[in-house]
């Protein structure tokens, strides 16, 4: 009868082992390889060239809006380094460094952010979703697999990156909740990198943490730092295992940073403060990996110029046969095809209608 | 060979499927214990189990969205929207994602998905639960949408919406579900999607509907008929998307004279579409302007006056012996 406190023993966790000067938590490090270390490196070395040579052709108007993921590539790579090529990856737009991870050729993202839907192409049998533009919506496709995985009894994980603004969106909550209540073995990854384009994630939420969203749901929810390789490696690792024994869904909230604009559609100078970015870039993860890994010997400043020379070759190549690509798509009529899996009589007769024009255009 | 209604002959080709492929799964709200709130589901739990019958929870978007990885990962996702007024909730994963993920990847992934739900008025419902807004679906390229007009091609349909590569919006007519019995075959039957019938024969004036208003149609031309001598051919479309073009072009090419029947909203509604297309391709074959019989474009009244908004007999007489006489 009277007025009682329902008691909820809630915390989330926050994780860190490599912080920004480079000091290891021993206790916490997890065991990487250093051939799976030095991957890593290059895929996000490799990711934050690729941002930098597709803003400037997005500046010389040869390719068109895109979303860089400079600053974030720690919690991206990372992330998809923890898990194996059968477990499923489900992105949103931003995952630049984590599609490179899988193995998406650099010229296919070119030519994708070019205008052409190739560039979008997935092979048959990959585990692997294409980018996906409306924010948080997403985050149920990964439930879905993630459900049909387990009643097809494979062994495998999914994992959904998303960011901070996709917190506010029902299809998370939606999402989150039939995960839950199912028991579906899928990692929610935020992304926090603190902006949704002009707002700030202060003004997203007030919820202290996002993190604690997924312990509404009794979803196993922790922040960690997400410019840290480390943290975000044993995270995901630790997910992944709950999720293979069984054990449902976990939310990982990393807590990272957009150092470069939302996409190349915007000016953030109207709404933050360079001081605040600087703060951040103090913090960036490239730098503090390279700090780690040369701490342990296995790189070099040596070592790290003929990276950087490799991936600029490797990116004048992509982009000769992302031109080479394009000169060779010039038939429009693609349009019509894959939007069925049979082209039916009344697209067909759209189709021809449009070769005819084509033909006397010729 | 039994006779059954609607509701019963759904819930057949849900259990050959089901029986037949492993790979079907049916989810939705309540569709697991209580067996659907129109009964559509009942019984599948018991015999198939609760991983492949799921009972979710309230939620429309997560629905959509979960079927849409469950068909990307292996399975056949069957997802029940409990009335077609909450589908909208999860429109837009239909339509963003559904309808779209063969084209963005290039035929990497495909959404074999059905969506069904019941719609129409004409059962004495609440508000949101009479709508007939087949257009939102019907009007997306990536979709399918199939509207079933009686038991026995409800079933034959619902098998080859199950075995579609693509993803496919199913509407029930909920003012059939129990309205009537028909003979439905044991053995398997299937029917092709955007395949319409002649619902009945006639070379004076073609009559073209879907759903539940295919009855009143079909009903309005045995008045033709009796009171008037003219016999008119029924058309029932079964698919809006495809859209059986051919069928109705060379029945309106021969009888010269067309009235379209559905509950939808007046306003670019199927008919505007059907009318469209007469005009760029049979016009000098019209006799007379074609005309349309529909819901008007007002919110779909509650139950007390749900029937002043369908096309009724005198509604639609007047428009045939309108067009009959121009």
């Amino acid at each position: 009868m009277p007025r009682k406190r329902v008691r909820l023993e809630h915390a989330v966790e926050y994780l860190s082992i490599l912080d920004e000067k480079g000091r290891v938590d021993e206790k916490l490090e997890p065991k990487i390889g250093k051939e799976t270390l030095l991957d890593i490196h290059r895929t996000m070395l490799f990711s934050r060239r690729l941002d930098e040579r597709m803003l400037t052709l997005q500046r010389q108007g040869r390719i068109g809006t895109f979303a860089p993921a400079k600053g974030q590539e720690a919690s991206q790579v990372a992330a998809m380094a923890a898990l194996g090529d059968d477990d499923w990856f489900v992105p949103a737009f931003r995952e630049t460094a984590a599609m490179l991870w899988r193995g998406f050729p650099p010229e296919n993202l070119l030519l994708y952010n070019a205008g052409y839907s190739e560039g979008g192409a997935i092979g048959e049998g990959a585990h692997d979703l294409p980018i996906s533009i409306p924010v948080a919506s997403q985050i149920p496709h990964a439930v879905g697999i993630g459900y049909a995985s387990g009643l097809r009894e494979r062994d495998e994980v999914t994992i959904t990156f998303f960011g901070d603004g996709a917190t506010s969106e029902g299809d998370f909550h939606e999402a989150l909740n039939f995960a839950s209540v199912l028991k579906t073995p899928v990692i929610f990854l935020c992304q926090n990198n603190h902006w949704a384009i002009s707002m700030p994630r202060g003004r997203q939420s007030e919820s202290r943490t996002l993190a604690q969203k997924g312990l509404a749901y009794a979803i196993p929810s922790l922040q960690v730092d997400g410019n840290d390789v480390l943290a975000v490696y044993a995270a995901v690792q630790e997910a992944a295992q709950r999720a293979r024994d069984g054990e449902g869904p976990t939310l990982i909230e990393c807590v990272t940073y957009r150092l470069s604009v939302h996409t190349t559609a915007d000016d953030p100078g109207k709404y933050r403060d360079e001081e605040e970015v600087e703060k951040w870039q103090a913090r960036e993860p490239i730098t503090r990996l390279q700090t780690y890994l040369k701490k342990k010997h296995w790189l070099s400043d040596k070592q790290i110029d003929k990276l950087e020379k490799e991936i600029e070759e490797r990116l004048d190549e992509a982009w000769e046969k992302t031109h080479e690509r394009i000169e060779s798509l010039g038939d429009p009529q693609m349009i019509f095809d894959h939007v069925y899996a049979d082209l039916p009589a009344y697209l067909e007769s759209q189709r021809q209608s449009f070769a005819d024009r084509l033909k006397e255009g010729e | 060979m039994a006779e059954l209604n609607m509701a019963d002959a759904l819930n057949l080709a849900l259990t050959q499927e089901m029986e037949k492929d492993e790979s079907v799964v049916v989810l939705g709200e309540d569709v697991g214990v209580d067996g659907g709130v129109f009964r559509v589901t009942d019984g599948l739990l018991e015999r198939y189990g609760e991983r492949r019958v799921i009972d979710s929870p309230v939620a429309e978007t997560a629905l959509a969205g979960v079927s849409v990885g469950l068909a990307i990962n292996g399975l056949k996702p069957v997802c029940e929207m409990q009335f077609s007024g909450f589908s909208y909730q999860g429109f837009h994963q239909m339509e963003a994602h559904a309808a779209r993920m063969r084209w963005r990847t290039r035929g990497g992934h495909t959404v074999p998905m059905v969506l069904r739900m019941p719609y129409g008025a004409g059962v004495h419902a609440l508000e949101h639960h009479s709508e007939s807004k087949e257009v939102f679906y019907a009007h997306t390229p990536g979709l399918k949408m199939v509207i079933p007009s009686t038991p026995r091609n409800a079933r034959a349909l619902l098998v080859s919406a199950i075995r579609d590569p693509d993803p496919v919006v199913f509407f029930e007519p909920k003012a059939v579900y129990r309205a009537f019995r028909e003979e439905v075959p044991d053995e398997e039957e299937t029917l092709p999607l955007g395949e319409s019938r002649i619902a009945r024969e006639g070379d004076d004036l073609t009559m073209i509907s879907y759903g539940a208003m295919l009855h009143r149609t079909l009903e309005a031309a045995e008045t033709l008929a009796e009171e008037d001598g003219v016999e008119a051919e029924v058309i029932d479309l079964l698919s809006l998307s495809p859209l059986d073009h051919a069928r109705f072009a060379e029945s309106a090419r021969r009888t010269g004279r067309v009235v379209i029947v559905h509950e939808a909203h007046r306003s670019f509604g199927p008919a505007g579409e059907i009318m469209a297309r007469l005009i760029e391709d049979s016009f000098y074959y019209l006799e007379a302007p074609v005309r349309r019989v529909t819901g008007f474009d007002t919110i779909v009244p509650l139950f007390a006056r749900e029937q002043d908004h369908l096309p009724d007999q005198e509604r639609i007489l007047t428009a045939a012996r309108g067009v009959l006489n121009d």
